[in-house]
């Protein structure tokens, strides 16, 4: 019986130890792979010429240039701009503006601290490009009390007019 | 001793503050009526709040104050100091309605960045700001730019000697024609047909590079606006890197340098007298500070290797100081590159050359080149007197528009305007260091708020500490104004409190 419990609390310990393994392991990997814009910036002579990973939401414009295009790509705290092969952007469907969230890419590129081929901007050369998530459109909701508070402040801004224009003549 | 200021003081300046107030909410109406073409409907709505807020006020205080009474000095520049503080606390009701500013004094930061034309932001995830939100912090630039004074100048005011007081109190000093609300008029005329044409040219490059017609044409109108009055906003939050284009930096840099250049300069120009440009002492002072500071910034980027190659180091120097230079603050660089990539000696030199800023009655900031210019006139002159025989006359004469002859009572207001600009750039670089910023990211910071550049080397951000945001609030105020409203608006105050009836 003693031997039988003993033998439980080690399975148990195992499995334990295998799952803490493999989720440290994960955790390790999606950690080295994507580095943020802010660490890409403030270290950006360590990461100059380095193969990278960087994630985020495509926003403005995609602009073609010949065969390439470039996209700018924010993170949440800054955007950079990525140089790809224009055939890549083809599955961009949403670019973020006021009345859309863009498309959440995964870029693996070359990072450029100031690119020779780019006038020194500091930027990535796409070698792959992963959809994370499709961008969608955003639809607005009007806000009742606005429009309420603007009605309001007219018809007073109005009544004094009239008051005035009354009290002149 | 000093006097109490008198009930029709106040009314006056209420009546005339009244006006101005009235000119801003109805431009509050341009961004409405873009939130129509655009179907945008929350941020038309916050335009029609605050246009209702501002045309209310402006309302109450023209009929409670009115006057037939012509403004004074001290009237005149009281009016405008406060228009500017009114201006940014109903500019900012917009922005903060919006919810893309984290609090009221963050908002009010953004409006008087944008009507000083220094172009600092606190905004939050920009790149998904409404057209009608984004064509607001461009115009205000466009509006702060000309003078705000001068919006009413153009349409309400009568009078011109008063205008002529208010003209001066937003650091104005040259009637480019006889009559002040003609010049405001020329100065209107002068910057509409600019705008115009750099929308057209910046729309055209826009397309070509791969935008959209639409954004391009709306990227076309902001970056114009917030270029020629060298503000240095942009719809983007990476700013003019978001091109990626020689071609757009190029027309950049020529809209931004004409902007920096003195209206009556444009207004030589515009009449065909253009010899004015190569033998005007501002003219020449700003081609040989640019040069110089250009040369020094190449030898300290070079010495460390910034960049990889000769045209890409001139690239990215001239861009970086032409837009420190004029104070517009547009960047191809990342904020925090300025400290991290371009070295002590390069990074002084910007700074200098942020300080000293463009050419007096531009939309420029900074202490201006003519004022340098008569700095060194000035010393000429003494150094030749301590040469020549002391009973030798020595007269000193610079060109600006006519043969100037060079006054004891001019270099005296030169010298003081240039040594409140040093104080303002001091301040705000201990106060920076006080809440724990490095002195030269400090002084960095402090100089471009208060010559109204708009470069950040990371301090502004929307976490700074309160005390900071309005101390930079204060230095983009007193620096656009150029001090003298100020110091008026303080007097004004004292002699509130303390004077006798």
């Amino acid at each position: 019986m003693i031997h039988k419990v003993y033998s439980l609390q080690f399975t148990v310990y195992r499995i334990f130890l295998i799952l803490f393994t493999v989720h440290c392991s994960l955790f390790t990997v999606a950690y080295a792979q994507v580095i943020s814009s802010t660490e890409l910036i403030n270290n950006a002579k360590q990461y100059d010429g380095q193969v990278v990973t960087y994630s985020g939401e495509v926003i403005g414009d995609v602009m073609k240039r010949g065969n390439f295009a470039w996209l700018n790509v924010n993170d949440g705290a800054n955007a950079i701009g990525i140089w790809i092969e224009a055939s890549l952007t083809k599955d961009i469907l949403y670019t973020g503006s006021f009345k859309s969230k863009g498309d959440l890419i995964e870029i693996t590129g070359i990072f450029n601290r100031a690119c020779p081929g780019h006038g020194g901007d500091l930027d990535i050369h796409a070698r792959e490009i992963k959809k994370i998530q499709v961008g969608n459109k955003l639809y607005e909701k009007l806000d009742i009390n606005k429009r309420n508070f603007a009605i309001a402040l007219f018809i007073i801004l109005g009544l004094i007019w009239i008051l005035t224009r009354l009290k002149t003549r | 001793m000093i006097l109490r200021p008198r009930t029709e003081d106040l009314k006056t300046i209420g009546y005339y503050l009244g006006k101005i107030i009235i000119g801003l909410g109805l431009i509050m109406l341009l961004p409405f009526v873009l939130a129509i073409l655009f179907n945008e409907i929350n941020p038309g709505l916050d335009f029609l709040i605050s246009s209702g807020i501002s045309l209310l006020i402006g309302l109450l205080l023209s009929r409670l104050c009115f006057t037939n009474k012509d403004l004074n000095w001290m009237q005149g520049m009281i009016v405008i100091s406060f228009s500017w503080l009114v201006a940014m606390l109903l500019g900012a009701i917009p922005l903060n309605l919006s919810g893309h500013w984290k609090s009221y004094l963050d908002a009010c930061f953004e409006a008087m960045s944008g009507f000083a034309t220094t172009g600092l932001t606190l905004v939050q995830d920009l790149d998904h700001l409404s057209y009608t939100h984004n064509l607001w912090r461009h115009l205000g630039p466009f509006i702060g730019g000309q003078g705000i004074a001068i919006v009413a100048l153009s349409f309400f005011v009568k009078g011109t000697s008063g205008a002529f007081k208010m003209y001066v109190g937003e650091a104005r000093e040259e009637r480019l024609l006889p009559n002040v609300i003609h010049t405001s008029r020329f100065i209107w005329l002068i910057s509409i047909t600019y705008l115009i044409l750099g929308t057209l040219v910046l729309g055209i490059i826009g397309i070509l590079i791969g935008m959209k017609p639409v954004n391009a044409f709306f990227h076309g109108v902001c970056i114009f606006m917030a270029g020629f009055d060298t503000a240095g906003f942009a719809p983007q939050s990476q700013n003019v890197l978001f091109y990626h284009s020689l071609t757009f930096e190029i027309a950049t840099i020529i809209i931004i340098i004409l902007g920096s250049l003195n209206f009556n300069l444009h207004y030589q120009l515009w009449v065909g007298r253009r010899k004015e440009i190569f033998k005007n002492i501002e003219t020449k002072v700003f081609f040989t500070s640019i040069m110089l500071a250009f040369l020094i910034v190449v030898i300290g980027l070079n010495r460390l290797g910034v960049y990889p190659k000769a045209i890409i180091l001139l690239r990215k120097g001239f861009f970086q100081l032409i837009s420190g230079h004029t104070t517009t603050g547009y960047a191809t660089i990342y904020a925090r590159q300025f400290i991290s990539d371009w070295g002590n000696l390069a990074l002084v030199t910007l700074i200098a050359a942020m300080g000293l800023g463009g050419c007096a009655c531009s939309t420029a900031g900074g202490i201006k080149m003519l004022r340098l210019g008569i700095i060194f006139k000035a010393l000429k002159e003494d150094i030749k007197r301590i040469i020549l025989p002391e009973k030798a006359i020595v007269t000193v004469k610079f060109h600006h528009m006519k043969e100037v002859l060079l006054e004891d009572k001019a270099v005296r207001a030169t010298l003081l305007i240039t040594l409140s600009y040093l104080t303002l750039y001091g301040i705000g670089a201990l106060i920076g260091t006080f809440f724990g910023y490095p002195f030269l990211d400090s002084l960095f910071e402090s100089t471009s708020a208060a010559a109204n550049v708009g470069f950040s080397c990371g301090i502004t951000d929307a976490g700074m500490p309160a005390v900071l945001k309005l101390t930079y609030i204060f230095q983009m105020w007193a620096g656009r104004l150029e001090f003298m409203s100020i110091f008026t608006l303080i007097g004004f105050l004292v002699a509130a409190i303390r004077g006798k009836k």
